[in-house]
Parts: structure tokens; sequence; C-alpha cells
């Protein structure tokens, strides 16, 4: 696997709101470059909007973004998810376009590379993820590991700083999910920096360099994972590791 | 048997036919194909535009939209082309400088075809998973390269079907323009058969302008039949399973 041009990422104090429904009341990450953070806690509490959020497909109501130390709420958020990629929980290839066609739109359309070189490109990060062969077969005819992969293919064309997982693998039949965490765990290796939502809590204490356990819109408790997954603090976290594990 | 010779006669009577034949073809066609194809252009980009303000954040022109949709709906056809083909002809004489009707007809028929289209690609477009807008914004696209790219050609895939069906439709309600007045040259299917059948008082100019219209509306029947069932089964490609996972597990083709 190759090195990154990765960077350090930090959510300050991010509040959101739907309504009266306050998703995110206060949260705090920070993932050092080249490192793994992954987010674990019970479904609805906030996990995977704090990852939208951060990525500014949802705008927070409070907060700072940055990466590499910089505030980028200001910035074009279009430009600021190119530096940031994500892979779905669903996958959600383009079924209209060919696997690597998925791959090279944004190279062309956004990094504006000749059709040619987009594909050049596309084929290489097909290949990092063991797909090469399927480049011209649709989405719909690959199994859900393979579609995941390429999914994560698409995410890593853009040479993003940021590599955001929202479960990744919670769709996958369980005899795929396996292919799918190897390949997250090569890009922790090489020095990608990510974020990994995620209920595989063996990813989780064995991958990722932090663990955040969130609730209700707030992180209840952070730390290096042998310290959450061996020493929970909380009885919060006790309650849920006891009901995942 | 005489009631049968009779009816035949009516219907049938290939002479009565076989006089109409080349009027029908050589200015009805391309004259139903002139009415019908530009409205059906015009229609589908007008429809699109009302579809993509149907969807918009813009609750003004989410009501342009609405308004526009409610009325050419809601009003017969013929009316439509009357009022817009007789009311704006002095407007258009003075543009174009000619009395041909076919301007304001074509333009009727797209107003109307326009409503139900755009309602047919809002529909498409909004059953497209809101998880391919969002995939398509993360990568980097704005809103508007990801409509255009990855979310509103696959909502119109998916409406196909539904879309040829408006253009059979429309292809018959340009029969309707006969009501603005043809000059002889400018007569399209309907209206041949339609003289034809006043000239002789025989009904068979009209059955002949109708095999025709069904010469042209039922291949399109069949071929939304045909893309309708390829757009739910796809392409017959082989699936294999995955080979990462196949030592794994039993090579699953999820």
């Amino acid at each position: 696997m190759t090195e990154f041009a990765s960077g350090t990422l930090t959510g300050k104090n991010l509040h959101l709101s739907f309504g009266h429904n306050h998703v995110l009341r206060g949260i705090d990450l920070h993932v050092e470059k080249g490192t793994t953070a992954s987010v674990i806690g019970p479904s609805g509490s906030g996990k995977s909007t704090l990852l939208r959020v951060m990525n500014r497909l949802i705008e927070p109501d409070q907060g700072d973004i940055l990466l590499d130390g910089r505030s980028v709420l200001k910035d074009n958020p279009d430009e600021l998810r190119q530096r940031i990629g994500m892979v779905f929980q669903q996958f959600n290839l383009f079924p209209h376009k060919t696997v690597v066609d998925n791959v090279s739109l944004a190279l062309r359309k956004l990094r504006k590379l000749s059709k040619e070189q987009a594909r050049a490109e596309a084929l290489e990060q097909l290949d990092l993820v063991g797909l090469k062969h399927k480049a011209d077969s649709r989405p719909a005819n690959l199994s859900g590991g393979q579609q995941q992969r390429v999914a994560i293919a698409r995410a890593l064309a853009m040479k993003p700083e940021v590599m955001f997982f929202d479960e990744a693998t919670s769709a996958l039949d369980p005899e795929l999910v396996k292919g799918v965490l190897a390949l997250m765990a090569d890009l922790a290796k090489g020095g990608m920096t990510m974020v990994v939502v995620t209920h595989e809590m063996g990813f989780s204490r064995n991958v990722s360099d932090t663990v955040t356990f969130m609730d209700a819109g707030v992180v209840v408790e952070s730390g290096p994972p042998e310290q959450i997954f061996t020493a929970p603090r909380t009885d919060r976290l006790k309650g849920f590791l006891s009901d995942v594990l | 048997m005489d009631l049968l010779d009779q009816l035949a006669d009516t219907f049938f009577n290939w002479e009565e036919m076989a006089k109409v034949i080349p009027a029908l073809l050589m200015v009805g066609l391309p004259n139903t194909l002139i009415l019908a194809v530009a409205s059906g252009i015009f229609g589908s980009l007008l429809g699109l535009a009302l579809a993509m303000m149907g969807i918009s954040r813009n609750a003004g022109a989410r009501w342009v939209a609405r308004i526009y949709t409610d009325i050419f709906r809601g009003l017969p056809a013929i009316l439509v082309i009357l009022v817009i083909g007789i009311g704006l002809s002095p407007i258009a004489r003075e543009i174009t400088g000619s009395r041909n009707p076919y301007p304001l007809g074509i333009l009727a028929l797209t107003l109307i075809a326009a409503a139900y289209i755009g309602e047919i690609f809002r529909s498409g477009i909004q059953s497209v998973e809101k998880g391919q807008l969002e995939a398509s914004r993360a990568l980097g696209f704005s809103y508007g390269s990801s409509m255009r790219l990855v979310v509103v050609p696959q909502g119109i895939r998916r409406v196909l079907p539904a879309l040829v069906n408006q253009f059979i439709s429309l292809l018959k309600d340009s029969s309707l323009v006969f009501m603005l007045g043809l000059a002889a040259s400018d007569r399209e299917i309907f209206r041949i058969g339609n003289d034809a059948m006043a000239n002789t008082g025989n009904l068979s100019p009209l059955v002949a302008a109708g095999v025709l219209y069904l010469i042209l509306t039922v291949p399109l029947t069949h071929f939304v039949n045909f893309i309708d069932n390829r757009l739910r089964t796809g392409k017959p490609e082989k699936k294999e399973p995955d080979e990462l996972a196949a030592p794994i597990g039993k090579g699953a083709q999820a």
C-alpha cells in the first residue's frame, strides 16, 4: 500500500439539531495525521451524522472543523469534500456507470484529467483493491464486498487527505466483511488518516489508534483501544460493550 | 348479405383508400412527424426544467412548476390548441410573417406535453436513492453537477417507458391541430383522411389514416415493453463469486 498525503482532522464543539432533535451536543474529535479513529456507539447516537457534519454534507449549527489546524468552515464545501473521501454503508456506487467510470468520474470532471489519463488512474486504484479485472462490469454484477471495495477505490482516486467510513461493512454478508476490513486495515497501515464509524469491535480494537464512544449526541469516553475495551470507566460504555461483545 | 357488403364498402373501400394513400404518406406523415417530434423534443426540455423546479429547494420555483403543471394537465388539449393557436396568431404572423399555424400548434403541444413529461421526470428523479446524491456530493461534486451526472440520468432511465407512452399520446394529439385550419400542404394524417372522407362520404380514407397511426404507435408500444423489461432485468451478465471472499466463505453472490 502506498503512502498517503494525509492530514490532521479536528472537530471542535460540534452541535447540530434537526428541529427539536438535538443530534450532536458538542462533539470534540481529534484525529492525528496518519492515525485511525474509530467511533462506536449504539444506533441513533449520532455517529453517522458526525461524519456528515465533518465533511459538511450537513452544516453544523455551531462549532469548528479544522484540517491541518486551519478552519475549513469558510471554504467552499465542495472543495473540502474533494479532500475527504467517504465510504457508505450502502456503497452508493453509480449503477448507470461501469466500475471504472465510477472511479474515474470525479477525476475527469473535478480533477479535469483527460479521459485516458482518468481511466489509467482509475485502473490503478482498482488494481489496489484487487478489482482491475472488473473494470468494465456494472456495479450490479458485483458482490457486495466487491462493490464496497470499488467504492473505496472511488474515494481513494481523489487522493484524499482523510477517509471516512460509515459502517462500511454493516450491509455485507458475513463472509464478505473480512476482505473489506483487510483493505481498510491496509489503508490504516499505509498512513491514511481515517475516521471509522463501525460496529466491528474487533477492527476498532485491533486497527484503530483511538476509540471514541458516542451516545445520545455526546462523546461519553475516548482513548486508546486497550483502555476503552479493557478498562471502560463509564457505566454507559460498560453497558454498551457487554451488549455487543 | 347486403348489410355486410355495405359495411365493407364503408370501411374498406380499397379504391378510396388507394386514392388517399399517396397524400397520407407524402404530406400527412411528414407533417404529423414534424408536429410530434418537435413538440416531443421541446416538451422534454421544458419538462426537465419543470421537474428540476419541482424538486428545487426554492419554494418559489416549486410553486411555479406546480401551478404550471396543474393548468396544462387540467385543460383539454383541444382547448389549449385553439386558445394558443388562434389567440397568438396575430403575434406569430407579426414575428414570422407567415400564416402557417404549425409554430403555434407545436407551441401548444409542447406546453401540454411539458406538463406531463415534467411530472414523469420528477417522479423518476425523486425515485433515485438519496445515497446517490450523497455519494456524489461526498466526492466533491456540486448539487448541480451531481444532479446532471448522477441523479438525473438514473431518474430518466427509470421513466423511459412512461416517457415513450407520452410520446405516443403526443403523436395522437398532434391530430388536433387540424382545428387551426390548415392549408392543403400543411395537413397532417388525420386531416387528410378526414377531408377525403368528407369529399367521398366514405369512411375508408379515415380507416387508412387510422392504420397509418397504428403503424407508428404499435411499434412504439412494443418498444416500451422491451425497454421496460430490459430495465427490470438488466442486461444478462454472468455473476461471479467474490474471489477475495471465496477462500474465507462460500463465495456468496450478494
